[in-house]
């Protein structure tokens, strides 16, 4: 539950800072809490209490696999979301590095020719 | 006024959040497709590793559509830094010995150890991301310890397009001799928990190591050269 709580927890934060904050490089800080709040609501969306990792690397979990390891799917998904992650990053602090080349500054407020 | 209307905001999303997520069982089972690919995912495959099991056999085609966004990201970098004037006079400085040292002792080793973990992907927890990733690290480390150290651009950019092609190849492969696009079947399966086995998975994942590490070296190398100029 406490996994549930937190990931939450670490998606509203991001949401706060991507609507509140005008410093851009925070508003890509609270772009990159919120994926990793939701990558974390799915892992411990596959959890179950008492089991391994899901990797058969020993005899006695060949035999009877589903009552031992945890839901490697979520985990799956989340190593594609981790790498997309990292694009989203890299796309937007290059943009940012566009922007300030532009005006020399980090506030959003600035940008007024983003408003119409 | 905005920060008020954006707590108030949060706080019904956070409530909707909640009541979606305690709608599900922590901590117990809810075994939906996976149930198939964790108990017959050894016999199907041979991949230890059930998690590269499901990322490159069984939703092999999600992983190529994946590393199709990743070229699309280091394109769209490029791009949008080759039009940015942002390049400023640095002069030409030199770490101190102990990081020109270290680091230098350190890159074979970090490049190594990521070929290590993408070709034991299938037996070990890693796999091409992470170890593509690792290999990304040592030349991040190498460019922040020398001034003029510049990987070949167009080496990098060949590995990374080869590698991409590989995984199409092996998909095709799959296509022709299999009966589907990345069919598992065109090779021998070998024995579990041994190098080789797993059929075309460990190939597959090979690729995909070289196509991270090389594009993420580009990417970081392209951010780093896109504001440094030598006075």
């Amino acid at each position: 539950m406490a996994f549930f709580v937190s990931s939450i927890l670490l998606i509203l934060i991001g949401l706060y800072a991507v609507l509140v904050k005008r410093n851009i490089m925070k508003i890509v800080i609270g772009l990159s809490l919120m994926d990793t709040g939701v990558n974390l609501l799915i892992i411990s969306l596959g959890f179950i209490r008492g089991r391994t990792a899901p990797i058969i690397n020993t005899r006695d979990l060949l035999v009877n696999t589903s009552s031992k390891v945890v839901d490697p799917l979520p985990q799956a998904l989340v190593l594609t979301a981790i790498v997309i992650g990292v694009a989203v990053t890299a796309v937007a602090l290059s943009i940012v590095m566009l922007m300030y080349s532009k005006k020399k500054t980090l506030e959003i407020d600035e940008y007024k020719e983003l408003k119409w | 006024m905005r920060k008020w209307f954006a707590l108030a905001l949060l706080i019904v999303l956070g409530f909707f959040l909640a009541e979606i997520a305690s709608s599900f069982p922590f901590g117990q089972e809810k075994w939906g497709v996976s149930k198939h690919y964790v108990d017959r995912g050894i016999e199907e495959n041979r991949g230890a590793n059930l998690v590269t099991s499901i990322v490159v056999n069984y939703r092999g085609f999600d992983t190529l559509g994946e590393v199709t966004v990743l070229f699309l990201a280091a394109t769209a970098l490029a791009f949008l830094l080759s039009t940015c004037r942002c390049r400023r006079k640095y002069r030409r400085w030199d770490a101190s010995l102990i990081l020109k040292t270290a680091s230098e002792t350190l890159y074979p080793l970090l490049i190594l150890f990521g070929a290590y973990i993408f070709i034991h992907g299938h037996l070990t927890p890693g796999g091409g991301f992470q170890g593509g990733t690792v290999i990304a690290s040592a030349v991040m480390l190498m460019l922040l310890s020398y001034f003029s150290f510049h990987p070949n651009h167009r080496a990098l950019s060949t590995t990374e397009g080869l590698a991409g092609l590989a995984f199409v190849l092996i998909g095709f492969a799959g296509l022709v001799w299999g009966g589907s696009f990345l069919a598992n079947n065109i090779l021998p399966l070998g024995q579990w928990n041994r190098l080789f086995s797993a059929g075309v998975i460990p190939l597959i994942y090979v690729a995909v190591g070289f196509k991270v590490g090389a594009e993420l070296s580009g990417l970081i190398t392209d951010m780093l050269k896109a504001t440094k100029e030598e006075e």
